[in-house]
């Protein structure tokens, strides 16, 4: 493997830092000029990314360390397949929230915008971070990094409901990463003397070294438990109690880039630290796959009765992220390759699932599902997005959902899991039977008579004339959210459905990464 | 005259007639003080470093004072664990000074100030002395000097600061006592109370139980002096109602200088065999500092002034570095000294941000840093900085000193040892993140945002300075290690 080195890694995180400094430097008095810095460095970021893709397509590697701070704990960075597609995914998808987000607060006049759009763009150069590591110690500083920095953005709004959904994300994320992968990262370095990954796994030398199977077990089981980004149950309530975020937060953090960063550390773990072979001869793979499938049937169960919209989502989110896990849990080529496709494409569908809700939010004032009925004849762009992004979920061809489902079936056949099948047929049914429902009310059913939203509505007006339009507009023909949050969500609904036609890319990368840690056959 | 081969008694001799001079210059022009006692400071921080220096490139310095041949004259012994702590200490008190102008202004009466400046720098001076000097009496000397300036520096602090401060008196001269019977026991046996001397005489002796009692003295003594659970009882009230600059000064260096002696009698004096296999150390302070760690963060949790939570994040701190030297391996004792380090810029930053609010609010109350990150934002995050290396988030400085010591917890199968730093880090997590949501998310829907109203620019930058070594001193951990803390680390681990 040919290995470069270049500074482009360093650059991709860069970019964002320093726009993090101009947006808090530029303040509220010169809003344009702000969201500038973000448009410019998202483009940026972007890229710089899309710049190392051919290198990275041609088997290479890209390396660079940015310090060497002691013995086993250097941050460094090496740009492989599996990098290069969570940061393409990330990145790109930053662009289009950034549009969207400047739409949404300015839509419904957050607070505190400054500090929003600092805290964001910090949060992705984090996790490029993550994405561009070369070791589990670069991950785990950006890993916390992106904690600490969204923490803000979670309780945005300040309510003491929001402080209570931001605290419960902080205890969870910041609590285990310290308690459990602070101590698996310590002890991995214990045991295995580096933290550096490897396609082979750094714990199988440690292993024939004499280091014994429970304690192995023991490490993997504190990442996994550590790693709450992830949501796998128990430790998922915290995604739940996210969701006071503003839509465009929950949209590219809480459907991409922070539960990704999750998944991501998660397979990096599974190839990279223990290794194909080492989890499959102590057993781990499947006990992990069954761990996840349970909470993809559990997390689709709970979403069932949700009526908040961003809850069902949260849930759902819950639920697909596992796809990820057990996906890599399987430990076969195919289960790979559909894991990582999953990222990708569930963070697509997902966040137009986000994105839609938020404009539901932004144009009709609606956040609970029975809501819904009848929407989509105001909001036809809206709602078709909804059922782009929903069937992506249930995994129905020509939309992506269905290859990373089709390759996990797959591998869940190589692996001899056959139950594994059932799981992810169970939770298709699932899926469509909390998000079919609402595609149903909301192009189909007629209007609600509206009678008690109608009530508190004229309950709080105190001056009818100012929101009359507005509920005029509601009643007649379309009436869509601003563009600036429009024109994103169709775009993201257009990826989903691209992503079925034409995966080549992605699937090359997973490809690559699939030969480099099963040594290619 | 050459100062760099004067440089190991200039650096007390500096100080300790300055402070002599400053109550004479105080008597004449009152405002003097202050810069005399920051030209001063700052020469001792050169000679710190320039001590550092020489032990770096020419090794450990020996200097005799009057020229008396060690085992009956004073030897100065530097090494790199002395160099390491005297530039911590003058480091800590410069800055500190730096930043108590102000402070000690709205805090005393103008007419004490020249009084705070000459016992300020009689406790640098006894701190200095006590890292120097290669004679175990010597030390005890230097610690009743650095102790009753800190009595004093405590004692004009509030309204309770007397009463904290006799306390504090009352169990100072206990621990003072018990360390001045450890030498008197060992001059007993030995003859020597000379380091090295002891170091050569000790081993032949190391089965007599008036040995194990002077080890026991030696180690109670200490573990007065530096707080160490359970005998750290005077310390929250003392840092609590002291002045704030006293508090950033005493906090941030005395404890350090505690343990250093620690390290000092349990692997110069006494040989790390002695300490390790001989008596059961490991068991008995290792458990010691467990139980120090728990319940320093349990304590710390359940205050509402923010000088007492800091005073009991300290207890559990002592607990880190005491935990990282009884597990008896190279990891935990780099940790422990780095932590030392680290510990001293954490700490010392906390307390002047508590300065901070003190002076800003006349408040130490928790409730009282609601929607501070309005007025003043350049404090708040510094506090937030050394909030978030407290809780040990990298790439600050405290993740790297927790790094070593969980892992030589690990390394000395001490898994309780690595919970207990844990679940402390998860403690200072909830104490800060608490105070921090009250600093930065509690200005909605109030009255209309407060302007900037920040502290005066020479509290400001100690501050500011203090959080940016946090940040960047933790990317040179590593250099650190490689050049200082590994020739410290004693032979056989």
């Amino acid at each position: 493997m040919e290995i470069i080195t270049s500074i482009k890694p360093i650059l991709a995180i860069a970019v964002s830092l320093g726009a993090a400094v101009l947006i808090l430097l530029t303040g509220e008095k010169a809003r344009n000029l702000r969201e500038t810095w973000t448009i410019i460095a998202a483009t940026a970021k972007f890229l710089i990314v899309a710049s190392m893709l051919p290198q990275i397509l041609d088997g290479k590697v890209i390396e660079y360390t940015l310090v060497s701070i002691a013995p086993g704990l250097s941050v460094q960075f090496r740009v492989d397949a599996l990098g290069i597609f969570f940061g393409l995914t990330a990145s790109f998808l930053w662009i289009i929230t950034s549009f969207y987000s400047i739409g949404y607060v300015r839509s419904s006049n957050e607070n505190s915008q400054t500090r929003y759009f600092m805290c964001f763009a910090v949060a992705l150069s984090a996790t490029m971070g993550v994405a561009f590591s070369a070791n589990m110690f670069t991950t785990f500083l950006f890993y916390e990094i992106i904690t600490v920095c969204t923490f803000p953005l979670v309780g945005h709004k300040e309510t003491p409901e929001a402080l209570k959904g931001a605290k419960r994300y902080l205890t969870y994320l910041l609590g285990t990463s310290v308690a459990f992968q602070l101590l698996a990262v310590i002890l991995t370095y214990h045991t295995a003397g580096t933290l550096d990954f490897s396609n082979q796994g750094i714990m199988s030398a440690a292993r024939a070294r004499g280091v014994s199977d429970a304690f192995l077990t023991v490490i993997f089981v504190l990442y996994m438990a550590g790693i709450t980004k992830a949501a796998m149950m128990p430790f998922h309530s915290w995604l739940p109690a996210a969701m006071v975020a503003p839509t465009p937060v929950s949209a590219l953090l809480h459907a991409v880039a922070v539960v990704k960063t999750g998944v991501f550390v998660a397979v990096k773990i599974v190839l990279h630290i223990f290794g194909v072979d080492l989890l499959r001869q102590l057993g781990l793979g499947t006990a992990l796959a069954y761990f996840a499938s349970f909470t993809i049937i559990v997390a689709s169960v709970i979403a069932l009765k949700q009526d908040n919209l961003k809850r069902r989502l949260a849930y759902s989110t819950v639920s697909q992220l596992s796809y990820v896990i057990l996906g890599v849990a399987l430990l076969s080529p195919s289960g790979i390759t559909g894991s990582i496709m999953h990222i990708v494409i569930h963070a697509f569908g997902k966040i137009t699932l986000f994105f839609t809700a938020g404009a539901i939010y932004i144009a009709a004032h609606k956040t609970e599902i029975n809501q819904l009925d009848g929407i989509g004849k105001k909001m036809p762009f809206t709602m078709a997005a909804f059922t782009v992004g929903a069937l992506s979920m249930i995994g129905i061809p020509p939309i992506g959902g269905f290859i990373s489902k089709w390759y996990i079936a797959i591998g869940s056949i190589e692996a001899h899991e056959l139950p594994v099948i059932l799981v992810i047929m169970t939770s298709t049914i699932l899926n469509a039977c909390y998000f079919l429902p609402i595609v149903y009310a909301a192009f189909f059913k007629e209007p609600k008579p509206e009678h008690d939203t109608h009530h508190s509505h004229s309950d709080q007006m105190t001056s009818p004339p100012l929101t009359s339009p507005l509920v005029k507009g509601g009643n007649g023909g379309v009436h869509e959210a601003p563009a600036m949050m429009v024109v994103p969500l169709v775009l993201t609904a257009a990826g989903a459905i691209a992503l079925f036609f034409a995966p080549s890319t992605f699937l090359e990368l997973a490809k690559i990464v699939v030969s480099s840690v099963t040594g290619g056959n | 005259m050459n100062i760099p081969a004067q440089a190991p008694a200039l650096i007390i001799i500096i100080p300790l007639l300055s402070s002599l001079i400053n109550i004479l210059l105080g008597m004449w022009r009152r405002n003097l003080c202050y810069p005399f006692a920051l030209i001063v400071l700052a020469s001792s921080v050169l000679l710190a470093f320039n001590l550092m220096n020489t032990v770096i490139s020419t090794g450990i310095i020996h200097y005799r004072i009057g020229g008396w041949t060690p085992p009956w004259g004073i030897e100065y012994v530097i090494d790199h664990l002395n160099a390491f702590i005297a530039v911590i200490v003058t480091t800590m008190s410069f800055i500190v000074s730096v930043y108590s102008k102000r402070s000690i202004e709205k805090e005393l009466r103008a007419d004490k100030i020249p009084y705070f400046y000459t016992t300020y720098l009689l406790l640098t001076t006894g701190l200095l002395g006590i890292t120097v000097t290669g004679d175990v009496f010597n030390i005890y000397v230097f610690l009743e000097i650095t102790s009753l300036a800190g009595y004093a520096l405590i004692a004009i602090g509030d309204e309770k600061a007397p009463m904290a401060s006799f306390n504090y008196v009352v169990m100072g001269t206990i621990g003072a006592c018990f360390y001045l019977l450890g030498v008197g026991y060992l001059y007993i046996m030995t003859g020597s109370l000379n380091m090295a001397d002891l170091q050569r005489l000790l081993p032949d002796l190391y089965g007599s139980t008036v040995i194990l009692v002077a080890f026991a003295f030696f180690l109670i003594g200490v573990s007065i002096k530096i707080a160490f659970f359970p005998l750290h009882t005077w310390l929250p009230n003392a840092y609590t109602h002291a002045p704030s600059a006293v508090s950033a000064l005493v906090a941030s260096t005395m404890t350090k200088v505690g343990a250093y002696v620690m390290i000092r009698i349990t692997f110069t004096v006494f040989e790390p065999r002695f300490s390790s296999e001989i008596i059961p150390m490991t068991s008995i302070l290792g458990w010691s500092s467990v139980l120090a760690i728990i319940s320093g963060s349990i304590l710390a949790l359940a205050q509402t002034d923010f000088k007492r939570t800091l005073s009991y994040i300290l207890i559990a701190e002592v607990g880190y570095i005491v935990m990282g030297l009884s597990v008896g391996n190279r990891s935990g004792f780099t940790g422990s000294v780095l932590h030392i380090l680290n510990d001293a810029f954490m700490v010392a930053c906390l307390f002047m941000v508590a300065g901070a609010v003190v002076y800003k609010k006349g408040s130490r109350n928790l409730d009282d840093f609601r929607g501070l990150n309005k007025s003043m934002p350049f404090t708040m995050a510094a506090f937030g900085i050394a909030a978030i290396s407290m809780i040990g988030v990298p790439p600050t400085a405290g993740f790297f000193s927790k790094w070593y010591l969980v892992l030589g917890a690990i390394e000395a199968g001490q898994w309780v040892f690595a919970g207990a730093l844990l679940f402390s880090s998860l403690v200072n997590a909830v104490i800060f993140v608490r105070i921090l949501e009250k600093v930065y998310f509690s200005g909605n829907g109030e009255n209309p945002a407060p302007s900037r109203d920040e502290v005066p620019l020479s509290m400001l930058s100690p501050v500011v300075f203090m959080a940016a070594c946090i940040l960047v001193l933790g990317f040179y951990s590593g250099d650190i290690i490689s050049s200082v803390i590994q020739y410290t680390v004693p032979k056989g681990f």
